[in-house]
């Protein structure tokens, strides 16, 4: 693995801007889930992952899984800006000439599951954790969940599965803002307290601030010493760094509706247009 | 004909496969006595995974471990598999991960468990979805070869199996060959197609109609998908009209699949018999055959029909 001197911050910063340059250009897509997780996977990628650009096929390498596949934009501009594929290819993001579906897919390069219909990505990262193990490779899965995703019963089932088989190699990382579609999460299904809810299923939780660099890396290696599944709650904003997008539900899955505002989102993310 | 149990071939080729293929898991959700994974797990405790009664984090899980380049097998009863189309969609298929679905229990031979357990609509959603293969052995000798096939796929495949033992019709050498069809019985005045069980009770059928003077012709259409679709022409065009025999609906399975392919290709008249648009019923497997109107009796009836309207059309 190269070792990397980057600053986090200008990182995020730079695929925040790209997810709104995207969803505006695409006329559609979710920015508000993305920007909430443009953090977390800044210092997964940028910092803590064992991953190669040139090699991404190395079967020893850490796996990580966008289960809330609709904050596919975070994903593909990390993956450009980490040198994957062309950032220039994000401009064809859910246009038909493009490789860049809506939703996560595996046709994309440093892709590893495709995902887009909630639930699904804990239970492969199960499969993947478990591979890890049986071909005594050891590496780590990284599992991106959404808050509202925590209704479907396959990622409960999966923790289950989880705490069987004491997959200390498997992280998942709730990316908690607080927001789904249809509104706030604890009116259209409350988790009564989730933290002692996943902890009574038998996983190592931690809880951070989603936005924190440090705590976010730190929890990361806390769960590095665990001897049991590690389950990150990292509260976060929804729209984080775009004032009219924060912990507003309509920026769920719309884009920008004027010039104006996208103009006045990408001036708060630092790129005068 | 002697009889022998499918689920039970499969629960030991599985041993035999995994003794010197190393990347062969298993998995499969609290039935692995009836499916006969139960075989594997005592073999091989640290490649058999039990997921409790979890169908969705069964499936997912196979994905990951089909992605990571082991070959998982995955066992359950045909109705409980069904409960996952959307994690068998997303994560098996549009993955293209190759997970070996092997589900025991379809159709109606599930017999006294009654409607809730038997499925009959399982292959035409299996064989709807992009990437899949799907495959209904005729007998024991069929899916030990089918087994030995999985080892060596890369792409997701969907096997069923039945909970009764099925007459053996193979001969020990048989060898299964994806995409293609057996014809098991050659015959020029017309044709019977059908999978599963419904291969033994054809041939049944076609040896009682030779008495009557009638030649019949009968394919195994094990192969559900790929299809083989120049057998079904040739039986076209050699002997005009074609009689299905399933056990599932007829609405999306084999005789769907049949009278799709002459239509586009070389219209015959194509008489199906299967289950029609309704659940089953509690009952001893081989009653329900007759219940339902798909036993020998029905698809002799529905060849008398067949050779009745050739003659009909025969005249000048």
């Amino acid at each position: 693995m190269e070792t990397y001197q980057v600053d986090l911050s200008e990182i995020a910063l730079r695929i925040r801007r790209e997810i709104v340059r995207m969803v505006y250009n695409a006329q559609s897509g979710h920015p508000g889930g993305s920007l909430s997780v443009a953090d977390i996977l800044t210092v997964l990628y940028f910092k803590e992952m064992n991953i190669d650009p040139k090699n991404p096929n190395d079967p020893k390498r850490d796996r990580l899984i966008l289960s809330k596949g609709h904050a596919s934009p975070a994903l593909y501009a990390t993956l450009a800006l980490r040198g994957f594929f062309p950032v220039s290819d994000l401009a064809g993001f859910r246009k038909i000439d493009s490789h860049l579906e809506g939703h996560v897919s595996r046709e994309i390069p440093g892709v590893e599951v495709s995902t887009g219909s909630l639930g699904q990505g804990l239970g492969v990262g199960v499969g993947m954790a478990l591979a890890s193990r049986l071909n005594g490779f050891n590496y780590h899965v990284y599992v991106i969940l959404g808050d509202g995703e925590m209704e479907e019963g396959n990622v409960w089932e999966s923790l289950m599965a989880g705490y069987k088989y004491k997959l200390n190699n498997l992280v998942a990382i709730l990316d908690r803002n607080g927001i789904q579609l249809d509104g706030y999460t604890r009116d259209i299904m409350p988790l009564h307290d989730i933290h002692a809810m996943v902890e009574s299923f038998g996983w190592n939780v931690i809880e951070i601030d989603g936005h924190s660099f440090s705590e976010i890396e730190d929890a990361i290696e806390k769960s590095k010493r665990s001897e049991r599944p590690t389950f990150i709650i990292a509260n976060t904003v929804k729209g984080k760094g775009v004032d009219f997008m924060e912990n507003n539900p309509k920026y769920h899955g719309s884009p920008p509706e004027s010039e104006d505002l996208y103009r006045r989102a990408m001036r708060q993310l630092g790129e005068e247009i | 004909m002697k009889s022998e149990s499918l689920r039970d071939v499969y629960g030991k080729e599985l041993v035999k496969l995994g003794s010197f293929d190393r990347d062969i898991v298993v998995l499969d959700a609290d039935l692995s006595s009836s499916t006969k994974t139960g075989y594997f797990a005592n073999a091989f405790p640290d490649r058999f995974f039990n997921m409790g009664i979890s169908e969705q984090s069964m499936v997912t899980t196979a994905a990951g471990l089909a992605l990571s380049g082991k070959k998982p097998f995955v066992s359950t009863f045909a109705i409980f598999l069904t409960r996952t189309y959307e994690q068998i969609r997303q994560s098996v298929c549009y993955n293209n991960a190759p997970v070996r679905f092997v589900v025991t229990h379809g159709g109606i031979t599930v017999g006294e468990d009654g409607a809730t357990h038997q499925i009959v609509e399982d292959v035409g959603i299996m064989a709807g979805l992009p990437n899949m293969n799907v495959i209904v052995p005729a007998d024991s000798v069929e899916t030990r070869s089918v087994v030995d096939y999985l080892a060596g796929v890369d792409k997701p495949h969907y096997v069923r199996l039945s909970r009764e033992k099925f007459p053996v019709i193979n001969d020990e050498d048989y060898e299964f060959k994806i995409g293609k069809s057996k014809t098991i019985r050659d015959g020029a005045d017309l044709t019977i197609i059908a999978d599963g069980v419904m291969v033994s009770k054809s041939l049944e059928a076609a040896e009682s109609l030779k008495k009557n003077g009638v030649d019949a012709r009968v394919i195994n259409m094990s192969s559900i998908k790929p299809t083989d679709r120049d057998a079904i022409i040739k039986a076209a065009k050699e002997t005009g009209h074609i009689v299905t025999a399933e056990e599932h609906s007829i609405y999306n399975g084999l005789g769907s699949r049949v009278a799709e392919i002459t239509s586009e290709s070389y219209p015959v008249p194509v008489r199906r018999i299967g289950m029609r648009d309704t659940f089953g019923k509690s009952g001893k497997a081989w009653e329900l055959f007759s219940y339902f109107h798909m036993d020998v009796k029905d698809i002799i009836n529905e060849a008398m029909t067949c050779l009745e309207e050739k003659n009909y059309e025969n005249i000048p």
